[in-house]
């Protein structure tokens, strides 16, 4: 029962790059039809999670596995089999920019599917509608702003119909409106089709106003899990810190140096 | 010293491990040729692209450097009262060496930097991250078009600079210095070899295109991610293809022509 | 609309290609010349070639007839065997036309000429008769036809390559026996 709750399962993960260790055995655990967010400080390799769960990147060492299959020994053909099953957001959207919004959101469904152009052109504006840019389905994306870009890239990763969304970094630079628009996306499509999201954010107010849990990640390490509440009332440093925005704390203000006195000469 | 030798290493190191990339990359490309055939429409797009757009600036090059050979050609033969020979000399140089060579590097600066700068572009911009995520091989729906259409166009566009050089010195030699028309193109005639000229003559063609596209795809694709990264890339494609053109054509050259 | 306009632009580009390469076949090279099924081979025995190479013409009254095939050494004769390839259309050259191997030009390239002969057809019965006056039968000439070179004939009169330094030793050497005659004197 619990096996099949858990969509993604991620165990003892480690992965270094240039030298520098970015996990160091990560456990996580992403229920089936839940907002997971994963939050933590800038540089903790959140982005480069979600792309250890697609296999664009290969851990060193640890298993991760994806509806039952193990993401890290896949075949070509099996991973790209799952990846339909998978869709991403990418920070700045990733449209393609030599095609039009329609074309885009169709992208995918021609690639992977052999439909009349009569049934793609209503699956494109059914997907546009839900993220409320049917309107500008001939803009190119250099015509677009940033949050429409965005929109437009979600209306492209739930083309296929997917079990799940990686948001990465869905709020960065987002005017406040956007934002809301953002959060209440994600939201809704998670609910309305029943699918499991995982969101990387640093945004914590954004973040915990639609997460069912939260992961939290410094030093390469999970440093505290559990529910919004469980997380703002929770005696974790980390979590204190965190969550409210504290400028010192277990997350030091300053990067990994010698003393300042012996870097200075005094 | 110590350091100086281990930056050599580390240089080393890293062509080679360059070089073991673009071949893995280039095996990758050409599995990926044969389901091009059921797409003809991916590959037409990039021979707009890659030859289309490509095609001015090498016929109206062919055009310069083949008036530019009438000219020099006449007054260095007439002082031997060899002008009849001026059609032969134009066409072989032009055949053998200036129109796969000229039309490479034209190529290489034309449409190896754009390809480069194209993919490294989409690498920077997360579109082929984007297309992976969407079970969509980048390798295979953004390189290999590409790649096919580069191989195509070369052989092509070399043709042409080399049919426009010899119009352009009938041109000159023809028309404007009053060399006799049928000795131009008997003598030609006479003297050019189908198989010997023609023939190398192409297929140096073909592996400069194969070479110059291979570079290019594969500096875009291996770019570092930023402005930077796709803009070193760019004037590396167009470096190393010329040095490789140049380089293939003296061995060519001599493997052909012996 | 705008893919149209591209595989319009598309399809003018593979067609200019193919036209150049065609262009480079026909009017540049000497594909024009080829025809090599309907012709039929030669041979001549040379003592000095040098200079000839495969696919140098082979012409008759300056006209090109045909091309070199094959050169090679027979090392019984220790001599140059040519293989010509004459055009088919060609087929009444007299078997006993001579061959000799010429320079186009000053510096040109080298090229075989060939010269008809009289045609040794044994045809015409020419005999003295009793009375002492030439008689011709007249009969045999309508159903016989000269001999022609022929697929593997030879042609047995060549005359070799002029090589400078020989032909400038030669006069150099009788210049010197004329020289040493006078001195006799």
């Amino acid at each position: 029962m619990d096996e099949n709750k858990t969509l993604v399962k991620v165990r003892d993960l480690k992965f270094a790059r240039a030298g520098r260790m970015i996990f160091d055995g990560v456990d996580l655990d992403i229920q089936r039809g839940k907002i997971t967010v994963i939050m933590g400080p800038s540089g903790t390799g959140k982005t480069t999670l979600l792309r250890l769960i697609g296999r664009q990147l290969k851990p060193m060492q640890g298993s991760i596995s994806v509806d039952g299959e193990e993401v890290t020994t896949l075949g070509h053909r099996r991973l790209y089999e799952l990846r339909k099953r998978m869709g991403m957001l990418f920070q700045n959207g990733a449209l393609l920019t030599d095609l039009s919004v329609f074309e885009n959101v169709a992208y995918p469904i021609r690639e992977h599917t052999n439909l009349s152009d009569e049934l793609i052109r209503t699956l494109v504006l059914m997907k546009l509608q839900a993220v409320g840019l049917r309107g500008a389905r001939d803009l190119m994306p250099a015509e677009l702003s940033g949050g429409m870009a965005r929109r437009v890239a979600l209306a492209r990763a739930i083309a296929l119909d997917p079990m799940m969304i990686m948001y990465d970094e869905p709020f960065t630079g987002q005017d406040p409106i956007s934002m809301g628009v953002l959060v209440r996306l994600i939201r809704n499509l998670n609910d309305a089709l029943g699918l499991t999201s995982v969101v990387v954010s640093h945004d914590i107010e954004e973040a915990s106003s639609i997460a069912d849990y939260i992961y939290l990640l410094s030093g390469g390490k999970v440093v505290a899990h559990g529910t919004t509440e469980d997380l703002a009332n929770s005696d974790s440093e980390w979590a204190q810190q965190f969550m409210k925005g504290k400028p010192d704390g277990p997350v030091p203000f300053h990067f990994q140096s010698q003393p300042y006195t012996d870097d200075l000469n005094i | 010293m110590i350091n100086q030798l281990q930056s050599l290493g580390h240089k080393a190191l890293d062509f080679f491990q360059r070089l073991g990339r673009g071949h893995i990359l280039i095996v990758d490309v050409l599995k990926g040729q044969p389901a091009l055939f059921f797409r003809p429409r991916l590959i037409i797009q990039q021979l707009y692209s890659v030859g289309v757009l490509s095609l001015l600036i090498v016929v109206v090059s062919g055009f310069f450097v083949g008036m530019v050979m009438g000219l020099q050609g006449y007054n260095t033969l007439v002082d031997f009262g060899a002008e009849e020979s001026l059609g032969v000399m134009v066409a072989l140089t032009l055949v053998r060496e200036l129109g796969p060579v000229v039309t490479a590097l034209l190529f290489a600066g034309r449409a190896g930097s754009a390809l480069t700068a194209e993919i490294g572009l989409m690498k920077a911009t997360e579109q082929l991250s984007a297309m992976e995520m969407m079970a969509v091989d980048p390798i295979r729906r953004v390189l290999a078009p590409r790649f096919l259409a580069g191989f195509i166009s070369m052989p092509l566009l070399a043709a042409m600079f080399s049919a426009v050089g010899v119009l352009g010195g009938y041109f000159v030699g023809v028309g404007l210095l009053g060399v006799d028309e049928g000795a131009y193109w008997s003598q030609m005639q006479a003297s050019v070899d189908l198989y010997e000229d023609i023939y190398n003559g192409v297929i140096k063609s073909i592996v400069f295109g194969f070479v110059v596209t291979w570079i290019a795809i594969f500096e875009g694709y291996d770019a570092i991610p930023t402005s930077e990264g796709v803009s070193r890339a760019t004037t590396r494609t167009v470096v190393h293809s010329s040095l490789a053109i140049l380089g293939l054509d003296f061995i060519l050259t001599a493997l052909m022509f012996n | 609309m705008t893919t149209r306009i591209t595989e319009i632009w598309v399809g003018l580009f593979v067609a200019a290609g193919i036209a150049a390469l065609f262009m480079l076949a026909m009017q540049v090279s000497n594909l024009s010349t080829y025809n090599s099924d309907s012709g039929y081979d030669v041979t001549a025995y040379f003592e000095d070639i040098s200079g000839l190479k495969v696919r140098s013409p082979v012409t008759m009254s300056g006209v090109r007839i045909g091309r070199v095939k094959a050169i090679e050494f027979d090392k019984q004769r220790l001599s140059a065997l040519v293989t010509m390839e004459i055009e088919g259309e060609y087929n009444t050259l007299p078997d006993d036309s001579s061959a000799s191997i010429y320079t186009a030009g000053l510096l040109g390239e080298k090229y075989i000429g060939l010269e008809p002969g009289a045609g040794s057809n044994d045809c015409e019965e020419i005999s003295l008769d009793d009375s002492g006056e030439i008689s011709i039968d007249e009969s045999a000439r309508n159903d016989c036809k000269p001999s022609t070179l022929q697929q593997g004939s030879e042609i047995k009169l060549t005359q070799d390559s002029l090589v400078l330094e020989k032909l400038i030793g030669q006069f150099i050497s009788r210049f010197m026996d004329e020289d040493k005659k006078e001195t006799v004197k």
